[in-house]
């Protein structure tokens, strides 16, 4: 047994030699390569509509005059929405790109600060949903997601920069939940992140209210995405939507496209056949 | 001012934990802000450990968070392992053991007040750098500064609970009015034999102290039906 290896487990937590390295290289005048960073505006917020009626004449009157369906129902759920750019320093370098991640088929997650952080933790988080789900034989719930999210980012005191709301529906009801870069998490009924946060929830501050319905709530969340596309450098393109309820999901992908090229030509691109595009109108 | 989304949360607080006959009233006040915007004017910075015992963060708001989760999965197994309710005295040294081992990465300070049936009320402070306090009444957070000349004088052994509730509001409420980094509504509660009572004052509720105004044109006031026609996109 050679005496000279000793192997001492690698003790836990971030290893920060790199980092190190990084700040030499800066002050040696070396440029860090910028990354592309989602400046952004996400949103979220819950809506419980309880459309039950209060006497026996509105009920009848309501049973009459729409379907059986509609009288005394209630709908609850959460709306999560994002813009769809992504910048590279100054540079826009995606403008249709997702922002809205799948967490769980009842939880979605959105994310803002460096793409490359959100895309990676909620790839890793669902991965672990997933396992979770085969173990429990159940729904995932999303205080779940919310310690799985928490915790690396704790960890990782700050240098992981993902900001993000996560959304979902499950067995308790419709919950939303904003997750700092430093691991702090909210629970609020409407939240906004991103650099676009302040004008979105300027929306929300004002029109929010309790029993909005699930259109009004889309519409607000669209409004607020909006407000955050045209009032900030680093949010733009379009608006995606994503809705859950109990049991039912619809993502809307691209659900208002409020900034369409007006420049293309009218008959559109035509690419070679080899590239697989046939033709493309642009975004 | 640059807003600087980046800047670690803190929670410029104000917290306070008051003994009475018979329990103790814990109140703080809701803000969360980063740098100069509030992320979130509504927290609830009173944070359950068990049944019977609480405990009010301030600080790093994502270092209390951890080291409150943490404490609250310690006391569940503690209290399996014991067989019955944890004492307020074991979940203040389980926090003050965090506290004081981590001291140089964590920059959080607590109160943790609760009831049990040896002790009755009992709060302890647990400051900056994991010291442990037992005191009849604790402040903390940046807020705490204006408040300790106001409880000299106002503090009194043996008071009622509505008479302990009473002077918690109103010297968070005092701290608000002075301090930027407190602000939102009062959240207070209430721990005794009988079992936990949380109240919510909302910024209406409050008392108006020198040079404060009336609320005019408040939006508190706009009757809650159908709000303004969203706009058409």
């Amino acid at each position: 047994m050679s005496k000279a290896e000793i192997d001492f487990p690698p003790k836990g937590g971030f290893s920060f030699d790199l980092c190190k390295r990084n700040e030499m290289l800066i002050k040696k005048g070396v440029q860090p390569p910028s990354y592309r960073k989602t400046g952004t505006t996400i949103v979220g917020l819950i809506f419980q509509y309880c459309g039950f009626h209060s006497t026996f004449l509105e009920m009848l009157i309501g049973c009459l005059t729409k379907n059986f369906k509609e009288g005394g129902k209630t709908e609850d759920g959460v709306i999560l929405g994002a813009d769809t750019r992504a910048t590279a320093g100054t540079i826009v370098c995606d403008k249709n790109c997702e922002k809205i991640h799948y967490m769980a088929p009842n939880i979605y997650c959105c994310g803002a600060g460096t793409a490359a952080n959100t895309e990676a933790v909620t790839d890793m988080v669902s991965s672990q949903l997933q396992l979770h789900r085969y173990h429990t034989g159940c729904e995932s719930r999303v205080i779940t997601a919310l310690m799985l999210l928490k915790s690396p980012l704790f960890n990782y005191q700050g240098y992981v920069q993902a900001a993000l709301v996560l959304g979902g529906v499950d067995v308790t009801g419709p919950h939303l939940h904003t997750i700092y870069p430093h691991g702090l998490t909210d629970t609020l009924p409407f939240a906004t992140m991103g650099s676009g946060s302040l004008a979105a929830m300027t929306v929300f501050e004002s029109k929010y209210r309790e029993g909005l319905t699930r259109d009004e709530g889309i519409q607000l969340v669209t409004e607020a995405i909006c407000s955050g596309i045209f009032n900030d450098l680093g949010s733009g393109s379009n608006v995606d939507v994503c809705v859950i309820t109990k049991g039912h999901k619809d993502y809307l992908r691209n659900h208002l496209l409020p900034n369409p090229r007006s420049y293309i030509s009218p008959k559109g691109f035509l690419f070679p056949k080899k590239t697989g595009i046939d033709k493309f109108f642009g975004y | 001012m640059e807003i600087d989304a980046d800047a670690p949360h803190s929670m410029g607080t104000t917290i306070i934990g008051v003994t009475y006959n018979g329990g103790v009233v814990l109140g703080a006040d809701s803000r969360t802000s980063t740098g100069v915007y509030v992320a979130n004017r509504a927290s609830d910075k009173i944070t359950q450990l068990t049944d019977n015992v609480y405990v009010c963060r301030s600080g790093s708001a994502a270092d209390s968070q951890i080291v409150s989760d943490y404490v609250r999965y310690f006391l569940h197994q503690h209290t399996i392992q014991l067989g019955q309710p944890a004492t307020v005295k074991v979940a203040a040294n389980l926090v003050r053991l965090l506290a004081y081992n981590n001291k140089n990465m964590l920059q959080t300070g607590l109160i943790v007040g609760g009831w049990d049936k040896y002790e009755g009320g009992k709060i302890y402070g647990i400051p900056l750098g994991g010291t442990i306090i037992e005191q009849p009444f604790a402040i903390g957070g940046s807020g705490s500064s204006y408040l300790y000349g106001f409880f000299d004088q106002a503090w009194k052994e043996g008071m009622t609970k509505d008479e302990a509730e009473q002077l918690v509001v109103k010297a968070v409420s005092l701290a608000i009015a002075r301090d930027g980094a407190s602000g939102g509504v009062v959240r207070t509660v209430i721990i005794n034999s009988e079992g936990v009572t949380r109240n919510f004052y909302p910024g209406d509720k409050l008392p108006l102290w020198y040079e404060e105004l009336e609320p005019q044109f408040s939006l508190l006031d706009i009757p809650s039906s159908p709000g303004p026609e969203p706009m058409n996109i």
